[in-house]
């Protein structure tokens, strides 16, 4: 059974069809890539899994239990994180209360404080960031933000991470850093679904692709297939990409 | 039983205009310029209050001071956006900051205003006769004066519906209600038009000041009510929509109508409860967006 | 639970300082005239009232206008229940009625945007005054009501009381896994919905502990007025006021609020007895021109001064 899975999935804004009768299916511990021109429906496809906004039609589950309908932090709950395209951490927060409060409301089972506290700690540890534990978030680079963000995400103890371009706006090396990152979060036995348009990181990171136009689904398989395409080369190779 | 029921749907229908006309200026306010203004009751208070005066002291006639009054009322309403709301917009980071603060400032207005017609014309009750004999309609008696009003109701939201449809200012106005940045790209001068708007929202509320006063007795502190009546309405239309607002003040009306035939002191009451059902099943109203 | 780490100077200094002012403050009746105590009164009502409002729409970000209908039920409670039970309890059943009420609107209306929210609460009072006039008209055959007097210093000892448990409060959700989900609802309510945090439940609680004070605090201020009725008790002058002290004083802090309070009670009590219709006028317009001349609030904008002119050598790199 997949781990997370969407059949139907509509989305409609007044006229306009953003999201158009999309199935999907994401097994457990795979990486799954979005990819699609800009407008053509990621985003929002990530806002209809995690309930930030909700379907027109159709019905996404995880673990074979429909979580549509269910509010947001019901589904961070049951183990449906993400980021965000705009970074959205906590600005006047110290970093550690950031990753803290995930680790607090997001994760299934209780903690006291201690146990959230070494929890964050160690969480802050593998991003990276332990150094800047009492900094206000506002204060890092736009690198450190989104480990951050990663960070507040992990702090819920997910099954399942939906990453919104993490990558846009970082330099080369930071890109690097950012894939071995993620490939790290994948050895946890995360399952991994990211939107992006880097393509060098989609490429090596996932072993699926799926690709969106105009709201509706295109194409699906592995790098290899996509990149060979006529569809998709028609579509969205003729775009400049980020490489 | 038939007399009755139209008894109440027509009186329904006469308080439906005012409160057509009244949701209508401050769906402009709100919908165009994004200002909730909670002091669109003392715009009203001030068109009626006019209207009173002129008539009281000079004779003139209501409908005459309809029309002197007006651009008055909208050279107030378009200066106070001039100086007040355009600066805090440019200030202001977000649309949600801006509507907050201003509608904060629309708040002090409303003691300002308030109070400035008490301290010229005192806080007790006035009143003038205006065509207050009877006419008979399918065999109910109504008071001349309301049956104008709803007249003038009618003629001003038509043409303002026709202006709204058919002008080139009409058409920049929606363009701006629709999509402002859209709309400054196009050519269209944003800020004027805003300005205009609020404005225009002031004059529509003078003019259901000026009608109100010739049916009923006014005071300086009626406004609030109707600001609140004005609110309910455009959420009852849908936050955006000026024919929404039109439309909501019409239902509203007939039935506050049916309301006040049972119970005449529990008409906020039920506009409340109707208020209350939006809410919960359909928050976007009627026509809303 | 200490999540934040507050132990430091700052915190210490400010902790001494507020004991030694409330110390003061204790013992007033004891040293100052008695015009001194009901002004003073005057002055910790409208704190509570303003410090209850920050709590609630600081973090938030959703203006209530419903103080006057919340610090009304507390007023009514008094009238209705006063002479029956022993006054503390009289208290806290207006503040638990104020609390029921802001359960109510909350669950309506917290779900929504901000809008709906703040035009809801701005006809709440009058909603309220109304339903109250037609069930006494029809109900109890009376109209308004007579409330039984108490001493000046009785009433401003409950009040400094309220205060201080108002204080307690805010601290104790300051410091706590609450508090730090309410913070974050502020910074970024979405990025906090999907980090697991029940925004809406929060918000309401929250909105719910904010109307308790406020009506705790009708309750003791009822027996300041002996004849009340709906359109005394339910003033939309009392949603103006706490709104206007907390944008003037600064939304930040406890000091914002007070410094706010306390400059505005001191003028009122000397404003309407001079000009009497004037004062209601001047303070809308020190609203407005707070609003768009005074981002930050007076105290806010003394720190940015302050920081500008004495902290040049201590930024941050």
């Amino acid at each position: 059974m997949p781990i997370l899975e969407g059949k139907g999935v509509t989305k409609h804004f007044g006229g306009l069809a953003a999201v158009s009768n999309v199935d999907f299916s994401v097994e457990q511990g795979e990486a799954l890539g979005l990819i699609g021109p800009n407008g053509a429906g990621k985003t929002t496809l990530f806002n209809l899994i995690s309930a930030s906004l909700a379907p027109s039609a159709g019905v996404i589950s995880l673990e074979g239990q429909t979580i549509t309908g269910l509010k947001p932090h019901e589904i961070c709950r049951m183990g449906v994180a993400r980021t965000f395209q705009t970074v959205k951490i906590f600005p006047d927060m110290p970093v550690l209360q950031n990753v803290v409060l995930g680790a607090f409301f997001g994760a299934a089972e209780k903690m006291n404080s201690a146990e959230v506290i070494s929890n964050a700690m160690e969480i802050l540890d593998f991003v990276g960031l332990s150094a800047l534990q009492s900094q206000p978030a506002k204060d890092l680079t736009l690198a450190n933000q989104k480990r951050l963000e990663l960070a507040r995400a992990l702090a819920t103890n997910p099954e399942v991470l939906l990453l919104d371009e993490i990558m846009a706006g970082l330099t080369q090396t930071e890109v690097v850093q950012a894939m071995d990152l993620i490939t790290r979060t994948r050895a946890k036995g995360i399952t991994i679904i990211m939107i992006e348009h880097v393509m060098r990181a989609i490429m090596n990171l996932c072993e699926r692709i799926l690709v969106l136009h105009h709201g509706a689904m295109i194409a699906e398989g592995t790098p290899q297939e996509i990149t060979s395409s006529k569809a998709v080369i028609e579509v969205y190779f003729g775009e400049k990409n980020t490489c | 039983m038939i007399v009755k029921i139209l008894d109440v749907l027509i009186a329904g229908l006469l308080m439906g205009g005012i409160y057509a006309l009244i949701a209508v200026g401050l769906s402009l306010q709100y919908g165009v310029a994004r200002v909730l203004n909670i002091a669109h009751g003392e715009f009203i208070m001030l068109g009626a209050f006019a209207t009173w005066m002129l008539f009281s002291t000079a004779g003139i006639n209501p409908l005459i001071s309809l029309v002197i009054c007006s651009p008055f009322l909208f050279l107030l309403g378009f200066f106070l956006h001039k100086t007040i709301f355009s600066s805090l917009l440019k200030s202001s980071r977000t649309m949600d900051i801006f509507e907050s603060k201003s509608m904060l400032i629309t708040f002090g207005l409303l003691f300002i205003i308030q109070n400035i017609a008490i301290l010229v014309w005192g806080a007790d009750i006035k009143g003038y006769s205006y065509m207050n004999y009877g006419v008979s309609i399918w065999g109910a008696i109504f008071p001349a004066n309301r049956i104008l009003t709803l007249v003038c109701a009618i003629i001003i939201g038509t043409a303002f519906y026709l202006f709204l449809a058919y002008t080139r200012l009409g058409k920049a106005i929606r363009a701006a209600a629709q999509d402002p940045h859209t709309a400054g790209l196009m050519g269209v001068n944003i800020d004027m038009v805003l300005a205009l708007c609020f404005g225009l929202g002031a004059v529509m509320a003078g003019f259901a000041g000026a009608l109100l006063s010739m049916c009923y007795p006014i005071k300086a502190t009626m406004g609030m009510e109707y600001a609140i009546i004005a609110i309910i309405v455009v959420v009852l239309g849908g936050l955006g929509s000026i024919l929404g607002s039109f439309i909501g003040g019409l239902i509203l009306g007939l039935i506050g109508s049916i309301v006040i035939t049972i119970e005449p002191s529990l008409a906020l009451v039920a506009y409340y409860a109707i208020f209350i059902l939006l809410l919960i099943a359909r928050p976007t109203g009627i026509l809303g967006k | 639970m200490d999540i934040k780490s507050l132990t430091s100077k700052k915190s210490l200094i400010q902790g001494t300082v507020l004991l030694v002012l409330l110390i003061l403050l204790a013992g007033v009746p004891l040293y100052a005239p008695g015009y001194s105590v009901v002004l003073l009164s005057s002055i910790l009502m409208y704190v509570v009232l303003t410090v209850s409002w920050v709590i609630f729409s600081a973090p938030t970000g959703y203006i209530s206008l419903a103080t006057a209908a919340f610090f009304g039920v507390g007023i009514y409670a008094t009238a209705i229940i006063g002479k029956a039970l022993p006054f503390p309890l009289v208290i806290i059943i207006g503040g638990a009625a104020s609390s029921c009420l802001a359960l109510f609107v909350g669950a309506l209306t917290l779900r929504l945007r901000g809008i709906y929210f703040a035009i809801f609460t701005f006809g709440l009072v009058m909603l309220i005054a109304n339903a109250l006039s037609f069930w006494e008209l029809h109900w109890t055959g009376t109209r308004g009501r007579f409330v039984m007097p108490l001493s000046y210093n009785t009433i401003f000892y409950y009040m400094v009381g309220i205060f201080v448990l108002l204080l307690i409060t805010s601290y104790v959700i300051k410091q706590s896994k609450f508090g730090l989900a309410l913070f974050s609802i502020g910074q970024e309510e979405e990025a906090a919905a999907h980090t697991g945090v029940n925004v809406v439940a929060v918000k309401v609680i929250t909105f719910a502990v904010s109307a308790f004070f406020m009506g705790a605090a009708g309750s003791v201020m009822a027996t300041k007025w002996t004849y009340i009725d709906p359109g005394i008790a339910f003033n939309p002058f009392f949603s103006f006021m706490p709104v206007l002290m907390a944008i003037f004083g600064g939304m930040g802090q406890l000091f914002g609020p007070v410094i706010g309070s306390a400059v505005f009670t001191y003028l009122e009590e000397f404003l309407i007895t001079r000009f009497p219709e004037l004062y209601m006028l001047i303070f809308g317009a020190i609203m407005v021109i707070a609003i768009l001349y005074l981002p930050d609030g007076l105290v806010g904008s003394l720190q940015k001064l302050y920081n500008r002119y004495f902290r040049r050598h201590h930024a941050d790199t």
